[in-house]
């Protein structure tokens, strides 16, 4: 190509066409970045695995726990005792949110001082809300440490009370969650589905 | 005119010419072996490049054959594992290679690495050569952490748990990353797949790219040697620097009895402490994965250990988790953190010396914290030794710029 050549070209033009083929080229790129990630999601199997569950209580005694797992998620239902209940209102000074003021931690007709529907029953979900192990059960009541009971993460030593409160002072950042759930007689439980109401 | 010399400056024929006509052959071997100059005074610190790929052979090598008989579904995962080590012939002798594999990998890379900060390897001009190492280093942990969730035993899944669930720290998009991650409402079968995938195809191909350029990148700019000087500025009548040597014969030579040595010790452990007291097998992982019970005492094999016990030793989710991913991250920016004027530390002030003395020790003892339980005095030790670790690096740009440094000398230094 002579200078001669090279004056007659349209730069402007040339410049337009290489920044109009990118974008295309990228928009295009983005496109078909989609399928490929959608189908990183949960697939349409995964969300009918996460169907609820029956838990039967005929056969839980006061101060047992059963651990149910609803979409591979472990549950823990626990029958309080009289005592464990009473003993519940002492801890809040101690606890991050007594109140049960997260609402996503629980639904609305969870977010009371027993953080259940029925007080007897507590339901949540058995991962930790710092990085998701399971605690452990250690319901003896030990005065002398001010220990009313409750749940111990042997990860990183998160603690929570018989409500699955969240203690003061562990990297817990958020009570344990409650997962939806009814209770479709009184000696049957459904975890994974509500009315929307207690 | 000698005959050799007539030989020599003979053009080539036959096969070679052949192949040269249609393929870099010859000049490649030229640049990146027979005519590529490293210094003379290398020490034992300058074999563990070598051995990092020795032994990504190794483990692309067994990796083929473990995926022969490994089953990537939650429901068979681990009895396959087992199958291998028990019914398959010398599946078991495949499989500890390849376990045992994993925890060299990472021996000698921080061997590596720790060379570049002694000796200063990161400084200009090969700031690049050590970013494409970090990545390397990155992906390398990505690519352990995938295949630690394959055996899917007990802490297979439950490290898993923990690590994923750290993303969930992130405010506001953190639970959906966590479930993106995943696949899943909760670690499954869908994970199990997924890391698998990522295991032996996706990051391994990543890993070997990465390599590659690390190569380019240090052929271009030349290996950096125990005095931390430029070879290239004295260079005899050819062109040759005068205190290089050929990459292939003379390297070469002595990377292959390195290697012979690192064989022989990498050979005792397979055959006699696969498990190695639990550090590089833990106990619980030959229990399949339980989601019910987490087991008592957890904690991640003993590579991730140090950035692990920083984790640990923040009492806030969001920030233990911002800490844990700066301390990872941190080396990469050593280039421009760094500011003396000489690379070597046989060459900087005490300043240097004692820094990277107490550096070595946190790192250590941050590694032996991050396995025993999180309580008590060893959460009050591993505060103190990350913010060692921290400080190590973020007052680096002052006391590099004030330490007193040693003039260097022009040729390269024997020490008997």
């Amino acid at each position: 190509m002579t200078d001669d050549e090279m004056d007659q070209i349209d730069r402007n033009r040339r410049h337009f066409l290489t920044i109009a083929t990118a974008v295309t080229g990228l928009a295009g790129v983005g496109l078909v970045a989609v399928p490929f990630l959608s189908s990183l999601k949960p697939s349409a199997r995964a969300q009918a695995l996460g169907a609820p569950v029956e838990v039967p209580l005929g056969s839980l005694a006061p101060g047992e726990m059963v651990r149910v797992l609803w979409r591979g998620k472990l549950v823990f239902v626990l029958r309080r005792e009289e005592e464990m209940l009473k003993l519940l209102p002492d801890n809040d000074d101690q606890l991050k949110d007594p109140h049960s003021e997260k609402t996503e931690q629980q639904p609305a007709y969870a977010a009371n001082e027993v953080r259940a529907v029925r007080p007897e029953y507590l339901v949540v979900e058995g991962s930790c809300t710092h990085l998701g192990c399971a605690p452990i059960e250690d319901f003896a009541v030990r005065p002398a440490d001010g220990w009313n009971g409750g749940f111990f993460c042997p990860c990183h030593g998160s603690k929570f009370d018989l409500a699955g409160r969240v203690f003061k002072g562990v990297p817990a950042p958020t009570n344990l969650r409650v997962p939806p759930y009814r209770f479709v007689r009184d000696d049957l439980l459904l975890i994974g589905q509500d009315t929307g109401a207690a | 005119m000698s005959r050799i010399e007539a030989e020599v400056g003979k053009p080539k024929g036959g096969l070679m010419k052949w192949i040269d006509d249609r393929f870099p052959f010859t000049s490649t071997m030229k640049y990146h072996a027979t005519e590529y100059y490293a210094s003379k005074n290398f020490n034992i610190w300058y074999v563990f490049g070598v051995l990092s790929m020795v032994v990504l052979v190794m483990q692309l090598f067994t990796g083929i054959f473990l995926t022969m008989n490994y089953k990537p579904s939650a429901a068979e995962a681990f009895a396959s594992v087992e199958y291998i080590m028990r019914d398959v012939e010398w599946g078991w002798l495949i499989r500890y290679l390849h376990s045992t594999g994993a925890s060299f990998f990472f021996i000698v890379v921080y061997l590596h690495m720790f060379r570049a900060m002694l000796y200063g390897s990161y400084k200009k001009p090969r700031e690049l050569v050590w970013i494409i190492g970090m990545l390397i280093f990155l992906v390398l942990m990505a690519e352990a952490f995938a295949g630690y969730l394959l055996p899917w035993g007990q802490m297979s899944y439950w490290g898993a748990q923990v690590i994923i669930s750290l993303f969930g720290a992130i405010p506001v998009v953190g639970d959906g990353i966590v479930e993106f991650i995943r696949g899943d409402y909760s670690i499954s079968d869908i994970t199990l797949n997924r890391f698998f995938a990522l295991h032996v195809i996706a990051l391994p191909l990543a890993l070997v790219g990465l390599v590659f350029v690390h190569i380019v990148a240090l052929h271009e700019v030349g290996s950096n040697n125990p005095d931390g000087i430029d070879i290239k500025k004295l260079k005899d009548e050819k062109g040759v620097p005068l205190d290089g040597v050929a990459f292939h014969p003379y390297h070469t030579s002595k990377d292959l009895v390195a290697i012979i040595v690192f064989l022989m010790i990498f050979s005792a452990v397979v055959f006699f402490a696969p498990e190695m007291g639990g550090y590089f097998l833990e106990h619980a992982n030959f229990e399949p994965a339980n989601l019910r019970a987490t087991p008592e005492h957890i904690a991640p094999v003993w590579y991730f250990t140090p950035f692990y016990a920083i984790l640990r030793a923040v009492p806030d989710k969001l920030w233990g988790f911002i800490l844990f991913g700066t301390s990872v991250i941190l080396p990469l920016f050593l280039p421009w953190l760094d500011r003396s004027r000489v690379r070597s530390i046989r060459y900087r002030g005490w300043l240097y010396k004692m820094a990277l003395t107490l550096f070595t020790i946190s790192f250590l003892a941050l590694g032996w914290l991050g396995v025993q339980p999180a309580e008590g005095v060893y959460v009050v030790a591993a505060r103190i030794f990350a913010v060692v670790y921290f400080a190590f690096f973020l007052l680096m740009p002052y006391y590099t710029s004030i330490d007193k440094t040693k003039p260097v000398p022009e040729r390269v230094v024997y020490h008997d």
